[in-house]
């Protein structure tokens, strides 16, 4: 059961939420407690795979490849608990944001199906059950997006579910190429099924699928424009829960299918996921100089962002892999945090476009001490967490000799630096154009709370990043020579 | 809509599509079938009802909210696993407490976790596809929202 409480607690809760749809604050503490619940068995889970590796379980008692299994291992394992820290932090600042509309219209129990969603995505062992998990991420994902119930950020739904339909019609063809050609859909049969068979068309056909399919959700280039429409019209308690989870379950769904399943020396792969990534940081990047709306240059910094783990996984070797899950762990922090900030500097300043708010400096000058460090961190200014993820991919680069890769990835670690040095003048350093007394009130403890602990936690990352080195290092091994793994779920009774 | 023929249709209608939508509900064990599409036939009878005598009425039909017929489905079909891992330790596995083996031969009523699965899709189907009917019927005609804070 260990490996099946972290989406069934979102699940229950989902059930309870909907079935306790007037009382109000019921919902909100108890999603509180929900997600207090999934940090609890999510910590679970992760000591139980550190201490013994992947664990498996066969859904039903029907033994594998026939049923559905869940598995674990140390990556899955660690992000279902960055998703228990995600969870817990934005439950506290909902307490705050969502309002009495929101919370009838079904924001709480949208929260939990999401949850559920991506904590499952994250463990299962069968590529036809993460198309379902996608779906049910989607659909969650849909409703929040529409639940405050303006015509802005219906626009932005509707962009954002017409992309992401194209993208799941190609992850369920590709899906269906792959059970053609195999006749299975458990991830760890096909990892062995395949073993010789990489060069085949239907094969290398199903992988660009799939690879078109989770770059969609990563918001890889070309295809991320859904991204940049849509994350700043919900709630910040939305657009936070997005911007740390939803791009990055794409990229877990990368990593795990283009190591399992697929070969990535095959030249096409490789070169398309190594291309597409360096494309997708400069592209970001470029978007976010160009922005002047607090939550939309941060939408368009997770694109940049993403780039840099993908081009881990495109890199190939074993420190660019371990640079990757490194930076996949510090990003979720410090985007979810610099969002929650947005969402802060809105109460305080009453708007999210530069040009009309500023003064927070001389208002509050805790607000931005703890704005500058998930700032400097995204930047890579030592020695905060996202310094380590850049040193670790660029190193990596370097390793390989590929200087032009290592080239743009510095360079776009400096645009990085603009943009938040922009967002610091404008935001905080510069005086409001209304004057001071434009600024009203103090920051509610469930909003400094969380940013609070968010903050922590990259100091931690950052200096005791040997620490989580040896984590991630752990992870990319097992990710690297999937054996435990695969015996986990071929052999796997309970 | 005000027609004769409909209502009057719709009220020799209904008893068939139930009990159509419970059959499939129930061979779906062993035969096509099952609770999402015996969903689909039982949300039938809501449409009919909600254009032959108006969304109010269709709501006194069901007598609970969709959302929360939608919410109870839900619980059955966690229940469901949950009894399965209870039972035999494998979450959503299956449970006969109704039907054995006796002397070589399957006895019994082939009601069982699986059933209670099955009616919770089934509950879901119905109630989410009424929610998403009535929210589209009353969209245009915003009074009519009464139950919003």
């Amino acid at each position: 059961m260990i490996l099946v409480w972290p989406f069934l607690i979102p699940l229950i809760s989902a059930a309870l939420m909907v079935l306790l749809r007037s009382r109000e604050n019921v919902q909100r503490w108890g999603s509180v407690a929900a997600a207090v619940a999934l940090l609890i068995a999510s910590l679970a889970l992760l000591v139980r795979v550190l201490s013994e590796g992947p664990v498996a379980v066969q859904v039903g008692g029907w033994p594998a490849p026939f049923g559905i299994t869940l598995v674990a291992d140390l990556l899955s394992a660690a992000m279902v608990f960055i998703t228990g820290i995600v969870a817990v932090a934005v439950a506290i600042y909902g307490l705050e944001e969502i309002d009495r509309r929101e919370s009838w219209h079904g924001h709480h129990a949208l929260v939990q199906a999401l949850l559920a969603g991506v904590c499952g995505a994250f463990l299962t062992g069968d590529i036809f059950n993460l198309y379902v998990w996608f779906e049910i991420m989607l659909i969650a994902s849909f409703g929040l997006l529409v639940v405050n119930g303006t015509r802005k950020s219906a626009d932005g739904a509707v962009k954002y579910v017409g992309l992401n339909l194209i993208a799941t019609f190609a992850f369920l063809s590709g899906v269906g190429l792959l059970y053609g050609v195999t006749g299975t859909l458990n991830m760890a049969d096909l990892s062995q099924r395949l073993e010789g068979r990489q060069e085949e068309v239907a094969v290398l056909v199903s992988a660009m699928l799939l690879m078109f399919a989770f770059g969609a959700k990563a918001a890889m280039f070309p295809v991320f424009n859904w991204l940049p429409a849509s994350y700043h019209t919900p709630s910040v308690t939305t657009s936070a829960l997005f911007s740390a989870l939803l791009t990055k379950v794409g990229v877990y769904a990368l990593i795990r299918t283009f190591t399992l399943i697929y070969d990535l020396d095959v030249p096409l792969v490789r070169g398309t996921l190594l291309w597409g990534s360096v494309a997708t940081m400069v592209v970001g990047v470029l978007g976010a100089a160009a922005q002047n709306h607090f939550r939309r240059i941060l939408g368009f910094h997770i694109i940049s962002q993403i780039g840099y783990m993908v081009l881990g996984l495109a890199l190939a070797t074993p420190a660019a892999l371990l640079g990757a899950i490194f930076y996949l762990f510090h990003h979720i922090i410090v985007k979810a945090n610099l969002f929650l900030i947005a969402g802060a500097a809105r109460k305080l300043t009453g708007s999210e476009d530069l040009p009309k708010i500023g003064g927070l400096y001389a208002a509050t000058p805790l607000l931005a001490v703890l704005f500058l460090i998930p700032a400097l961190s995204l930047a890579g200014i030592p020695p905060l967490s996202g310094f380590w993820a850049k040193f670790l991919i660029v190193s990596a680069s370097l390793d390989m000799q590929s200087w032009f890769i290592a080239f743009v990835a510095l360079a776009v670690g400096l645009l990085t630096l603009y943009s938040m040095s922009k967002i610091w003048l404008e935001v905080f350093w510069k005086p409001h154009p209304d004057g001071d007394q434009a600024i009203e009130g103090t920051l509610p403890v469930a909003m400094l709370v969380p940013i609070v602990g968010l903050g922590i936690m990259t100091v931690t990352i950052g200096l005791a990043a040997g620490l989580f080195v040896d984590a991630a290092m752990v992870a990319a091994e097992q990710i690297l020579s999937p054996h435990a793994y695969i015996d986990a779920v071929l052999g796997a009774r309970q | 809509m005000n027609s004769i023929i409909l209502r009057t249709g719709t009220r020799a209608l209904i008893p068939v599509f139930l009990f159509v939508a419970l059959m499939t509900l129930w061979r779906g064990h062993n035969d096509p079938g099952g609770g999402f599409i015996g969903g689909l036939l039982a949300a039938i009878c809501v449409a009919l009802i909600e254009k032959a005598f108006g969304v109010a009425q269709a709501r006194r039909w069901l007598i609970l909210p969709p959302m929360m017929i939608a919410g109870i489905g839900l619980s059955c079909a966690i229940l469901s696993g949950l009894w399965g891992a209870l039972a035999n330790g494998w979450f959503l596995s299956s449970v006969w407490p109704l039907y054995a083996n006796v002397d070589g031969k399957w006895e019994g009523l082939a009601a069982g976790s699986i059933l209670l699965f099955d009616s919770g899709v089934f509950l879901v189907v119905v109630g989410v596809v009424s929610a998403i009917l009535f929210a589209l019927e009353e969209a245009g005609v915003p009074e009519s929202r009464k139950d919003e804070p």
